[in-house]
C-alpha cells in the first residue's frame, strides 16, 4: 500500500459493510506506518494488515464446527474433506515455528498455462495434474526429491483450447477406490490406476462443437463421479453428471436449466422461499427456447452432507451476459443446488442472482458448517458469492440465515432475508449502446472459484478474494455454437483503496470480517489453514505466504517462479514430517494477460479482466512448477 | 539549369504525390454494392518462410478491400457479428491471442489471414469455411490488418468505437510500440 490518504471520491456509500469499515482501519494503519516514517519501499511491498484487536470476536463465544475425518496426514481431494474445510490437523508447523519454513524440493510440470491445480497425496505418492493437456504425474515421495513413477497423458483434443473462457486450466484431480478421477478440457472424464498409471476407463460427456469444456475437479460420492460443463460464455448448457466409479458409465444427468424432468426435479423438491418455488421454472423463467443455451454451467465446488446424503453445488451465470437478451429470472442459473447423492433428485433450490446481470456465477465453494444460531445449532453451509455477499444458509432447507457484503458492492442494496431476494440497484443494469461505470463488484464478483478454508480452532473462514470494480457496455450478441456467446464489452479496475486483492478472515457467526490482509494483485489462489494455527496463500506475482490463523500476523514468505494461482495443501511426508506443497505458475482469468499474452492496450482483452492487470506481465513470467516446502 | 531541373523534380514529385492520394482516397471511399464473388481465393499460402531449396515466394492474392475505409468499417462490425470479438476481445486478445500486437503465429498478410479464417488453426481457430460469405471474409482481413496498422491509417475510422483504458484516446489501433514480451511457439498458442 502506498503512502497516500483515503481513496479519493470512493468513500464508501452509507450502510456498506464491515469489511469496508475494516478497509478504514486498514487506510488509517497505513497512515499511522506513513506519520512514523516507516513507508520504505520494503514496506510498500509488504502487504497492510489490519492490527489484531485484543480480544478476538472468534476467541470467546461459541464457535462454528465442522466436520472432520480422522487425520491421516493425506490429501485426497480438493478441498481435503466432504464438508469442503481444507482444514489439517497436522500440527509441527505452528504460527511460531513457520519462520523457518524452508523448500524442499520442486518439480517442473513443463506446461506454461494456469496452474489452479492442488497437489493430490496418497499412499506416500504424490499427484499433480496439469492445466491443457491434463498430463497427470505420479511422484513417488518415498525417495529423496520425489522422482517421478508415471506419467499419464490422456492426450485432450487441441482445438479444446479455443472453446475454454479463461485460460485451459483444471482444479485437480480426486482420488477414491485406488484410481485417480479427473476431468479433461476436451470434456473425457478419466479414472487411472492410481498405483500403476494405467487408464481404468474414459468417457466422453460433452462437445466442445457446441463450446464445451471441462474444468472443474470432479467429488467422488459412495460408488459415483459427479462432474459438472464449463463454457457459460459459450452458450452451453449447464449439467452435473454422475458417472460410475467402477465403469465410468453415466447414471444420471440433471441439467440446470430446462423442464423439471431434466432437472431432476420431482416430489421432493421444497426450495425454501416462493421466488424459487414453481413448476418448470427451468423453461418458464426464460422466454421461448432460450434455456437450451442459457448457461447454467457447473465448473466450480461441490461438498457433501454424508449425514443427510445431499451434495451442494452452485450454477454458473446465465447466458449471453448482456441481460436485455434473456428476460426473466432465467433460472437456474446463478443458484445454489442441493440433489440426493444417489439418484441425483433436487431436494432445494436457491438462486442467489437472479437474471444475472454482471456474470456473478453461483458456483463458488459452500463449506458445510455446524453454527450456533439463536440458542440453537443449524447444520449450515457457508457460501462466498460473486455478487459479493457471504451467504449462511441452513444446508437441510436452503434457508437463508444471513447475507452479509463482503467487499464494496453497488450492483444491489442489500439480501432480502425475509423472501431472499438480491435487492438491484437499477442504474447498475447494463445497457445496449451505453457505458455504465463503477460496478462493483466487476464480473469475477467479490470472490471467484479460488476456494476458502476455515478453522474450528479460530472458528474463521478465510476467505481470497479481490477487490474490484468494472465499466460495462452491453453488445447484441448473436448465437453461434462453439463461439462465444457474451455481448458485453467490459473493462476492469481497482475497487475503492487501490488494492486488487485481499485475504478476509470472516466470522461465520458474527457475519463480519474479523481481520483482512490487502494484496495488491487479486488473491487468486485457494488458502489452506492448519492445526498449527498457520494460513497458507500465494499472490499472484509469486510469493507464498503464510500468516497467522489468528490475526493474519505475516509470518514467512517465499517467492516462486511464477505467480501463484494454485491450491496450497498440506500432509505428512513417509519421514512423518509435516509438509506444505503448492503450484507455482501464473494464468487463469485473472493471469490470462500473462499466460495468453494478451495487449492491455484494449481495455476489454480477456472479458475486460487484461485492463486491471496491466502491471502483471511486469510482475511475473508464465511457467509451473510444484514447490513443496517443509521445516529444516 | 541545375535548379531548374530541381523545380521540375519537386513539381513533379507533386504531381505524382496528388495523383497517388487522389488515387488512394478513390480507394478509400469505394463502396462496392454489388460483388461478384471474388476469384480471388488464395491458393499457395506458404505459413513457414522455411522452404527446401530456392526461397519461393508466396503468391500474393490481391485483398480487393485493401485501404477500403467502407470495408474496413464493415469488418469492424463484421468481427462483432461473427463472434470474432468474444475471443480477440477487440484486438487485445482473450480465449484467443490479440491481433492488434506485432506477433503473428500464422502469418500476417492478408493470405494468410484469410486461410486463417477460413481453414481454421488446430490449437483452437475454429474453421469458418462455408460459414461466411468469401467478401466478408476479406473485408474481416481489412479490419484484422487494420488492428495493427498494417494497411494505410488513412481508411482508419477516427471515432472511439469502444471503451478505451484511457479517456480521450480515440482509436485503439495507435501503432505505439510493441509490448515486450516472449513469444511462445505455436504449439502453445491458438
Amino acid at each position: 500500500m502506498a503512502c497516500a490518504g483515503p481513496p479519493n471520491g470512493r468513500r464508501p456509500a452509507s450502510g456498506v459493510d464491515a469489511a469496508i469499515s475494516l478497509k478504514g482501519r486498514v487506510w488509517l494503519a497505513a497512515a499511522l506506518l506513513c506519520a512514523a516514517g516507516a513507508c520504505t519501499r520494503e514496506q510498500k511491498a509488504e502487504p497492510a494488515r489490519v492490527p489484531a484487536s485484543p480480544a478476538l470476536p472468534a476467541a470467546a463465544g461459541p464457535r462454528a464446527s465442522v466436520a472432520l475425518d480422522a487425520e491421516d496426514g493425506q490429501w485426497t481431494m480438493p478441498a481435503k474433506s466432504y464438508s469442503a474445510a481444507r482444514y489439517s490437523q497436522l500440527g509441527e508447523i505452528t504460527a511460531d515455528n513457520v519462520k523457518n519454513l524452508r523448500p524442499a524440493w520442486t518439480f517442473s510440470t513443463s506446461v506454461l498455462r494456469g496452474h489452479e491445480e492442488p497437489p493430490i497425496i496418497v499412499n506416500n505418492t504424490m499427484y499433480i495434474l496439469t492445466p491443457f493437456p491434463n498430463i497427470l504425474y505420479a511422484l513417488d515421495l518415498t525417495k529423496q526429491g520425489a522422482p517421478k513413477k508415471w506419467q499419464y497423458e490422456p492426450k485432450p483434443q487441441s482445438e479444446a483450447q479455443g472453446v475454454a473462457c479463461c485460460d485451459v486450466v483444471n482444479r485437480g484431480p480426486s482420488y477414491a477406490d485406488g484410481k485417480i478421477v479427473f476431468n479433461t478440457l476436451d470434456n473425457n472424464v478419466v479414472a487411472v490406476d492410481a498405483a500403476t498409471g494405467k487408464e481404468l476407463w474414459k468417457t466422453r460427456v460433452g462437445d466442445i462443437n457446441t463450446g464445451e469444456t471441462m474444468t472443474m475437479a470432479p467429488l467422488v460420492v459412495k460408488n459415483k463421479v459427479l462432474v459438472g460443463n464449463s463454457g457459460g460464455e459459450m452458450g452451453v448448457r449447464g449439467w452435473l453428471k454422475a458417472l460410475d466409479l467402477a465403469s465410468g458409465k453415466v447414471l444420471w444427468t440433471a441439467y440446470s436449466t430446462g423442464p423439471d424432468d431434466e432437472m431432476l426435479i420431482g416430489s421432493r423438491f421444497k426450495p425454501f422461499y416462493p421466488k424459487d418455488q414453481g413448476k418448470n421454472l427451468g423453461v418458464t423463467t426464460w422466454q421461448g427456447e432460450q434455456w437450451k443455451i442459457g448457461g447454467g454451467t457447473v465448473w466450480g465446488w461441490l461438498s457433501y452432507d454424508p449425514q443427510s446424503n445431499l451434495v451442494f453445488y452452485g450454477t454458473a451465470n446465465p447466458g449471453p451476459w448482456n441481460p436485455d437478451q434473456r428476460p426473466g429470472d432465467n433460472k437456474f442459473t446463478s443458484s445454489l443446488v442441493a440433489r440426493d447423492a444417489d439418484n441425483g433428485e433436487a431436494v432445494w433450490a436457491f438462486q442467489m442472482s437472479p437474471h444475472d446481470m454482471h456474470d456473478y456465477d453461483g458456483v463458488n465453494e459452500s463449506i458445510l458448517l455446524d453454527v450456533p444460531w439463536k440458542g440453537q445449532t443449524r447444520h449450515a453451509l457457508i457460501h462466498p458469492d460473486r455478487n459479493g455477499y457471504v451467504y449462511l444458509m441452513d444446508r437441510t432447507n436452503g434457508e437463508v440465515l444471513y447475507a452479509e457484503p463482503f467487499v464494496h458492492i453497488t450492483t444491489s442494496r442489500r439480501v432480502n432475508v425475509s423472501n431472499g431476494s438480491l435487492e438491484y440497484v437499477p442504474e447498475k443494469k447494463p445497457r445496449v449502446g451505453e457505458v455504465v461505470r463503477d460496478i462493483c463488484p466487476a464480473s469475477p464478483g467479490g470472490k471467484d472459484w479460488q476456494p476458502s478454508s476455515f478453522s474450528p480452532r479460530t472458528g474463521l473462514v478465510y476467505i481470497p478474494h479481490q477487490n474490484l470494480c468494472e465499466d460495462e457496455e452491453g453488445l447484441e450478441a448473436n448465437y453461434i455454437s462453439g463461439t462465444p456467446y457474451v455481448g458485453m464489452n467490459v473493462r476492469m479496475y481497482a475497487g475503492p483503496g487501490g488494492m486488487r486483492g485481499r485475504l478476509t478472515a470472516w466470522d461465520p457467526i458474527a457475519g463480519r470480517a474479523a481481520w483482512a490482509i490487502e494484496e495488491s494483485f487479486p488473491v487468486w489462489s485457494g488458502t489452506v489453514v492448519t492445526a498449527g494455527d498457520v494460513v497458507f496463500y500465494g499472490t499472484m506475482d509469486g510469493w507464498f505466504k503464510a500468516v497467522d490463523a489468528r490475526n493474519g500476523h505475516p509470518l514467512w514468505q517465499y517467492k516462486t517462479g511464477s505467480g501463484i494461482i494454485g491450491q496450497p495443501v498440506t500432509y505428512r511426508g513417509p519421514d512423518g514430517k509435516q509438509y506444505v506443497a503448492v503450484m507455482s505458475g501464473v494464468g487463469g482469468w485473472a493471469g490470462a494477460i500473462v499466460a495468453g499474452n494478451l495487449d492491455p492496450r484494449d481495455s476489454t482483452a480477456a472479458l475486460g479482466f487484461a485492463a486491471a492487470m496491466k502491471d502483471l506481465p511486469d510482475a511475473t513470467q508464465k511457467g509451473g512448477t510444484l514447490y513443496v516446502f517443509s521445516l529444516p | 539549369m541545375r535548379r531548374l531541373s530541381t523545380v521540375r523534380a519537386v513539381s513533379f514529385a507533386v504531381a505524382s504525390f496528388l495523383f497517388a492520394t487522389s488515387v488512394a482516397g478513390c480507394r478509400r471511399e469505394e463502396r462496392r454494392f454489388r460483388e461478384s464473388p471474388p476469384s480471388a481465393t488464395p491458393t499457395t499460402v506458404r505459413v513457414s518462410a522455411l522452404q527446401p531449396g530456392t526461397m519461393q515466394d508466396t503468391t500474393h492474392a490481391r485483398n480487393p478491400y485493401e485501404n477500403n475505409a467502407y470495408a474496413q468499417s464493415e469488418g469492424q462490425r463484421l468481427f462483432g457479428w461473427y463472434n470474432c470479438a468474444g475471443c480477440h476481445a477487440n484486438g487485445g486478445g482473450g480465449m484467443g491471442p490479440p491481433l492488434m500486437d506485432d506477433q503473428w503465429i500464422y502469418g500476417s498478410s492478408p493470405e494468410n489471414i484469410y486461410t486463417t479464417i477460413i481453414q481454421g488453426r488446430p490449437n483452437g481457430m475454429p474453421s469458418f469455411a462455408g460459414k461466411i460469405p468469401t467478401t466478408q471474409v476479406w473485408q474481416l482481413v481489412t479490419y484484422v490488418r487494420s488492428l495493427s496498422a498494417q494497411n494505410s491509417t488513412g481508411a482508419r475510422s477516427s471515432r472511439t468505437d469502444h471503451m478505451m483504458m484511457y479517456p480521450g484516446s480515440s482509436s485503439l489501433q495507435d501503432p505505439e510500440k510493441p509490448k515486450n514480451s516472449f513469444r511462445p511457439p505455436a504449439s502453445e498458442m491458438p
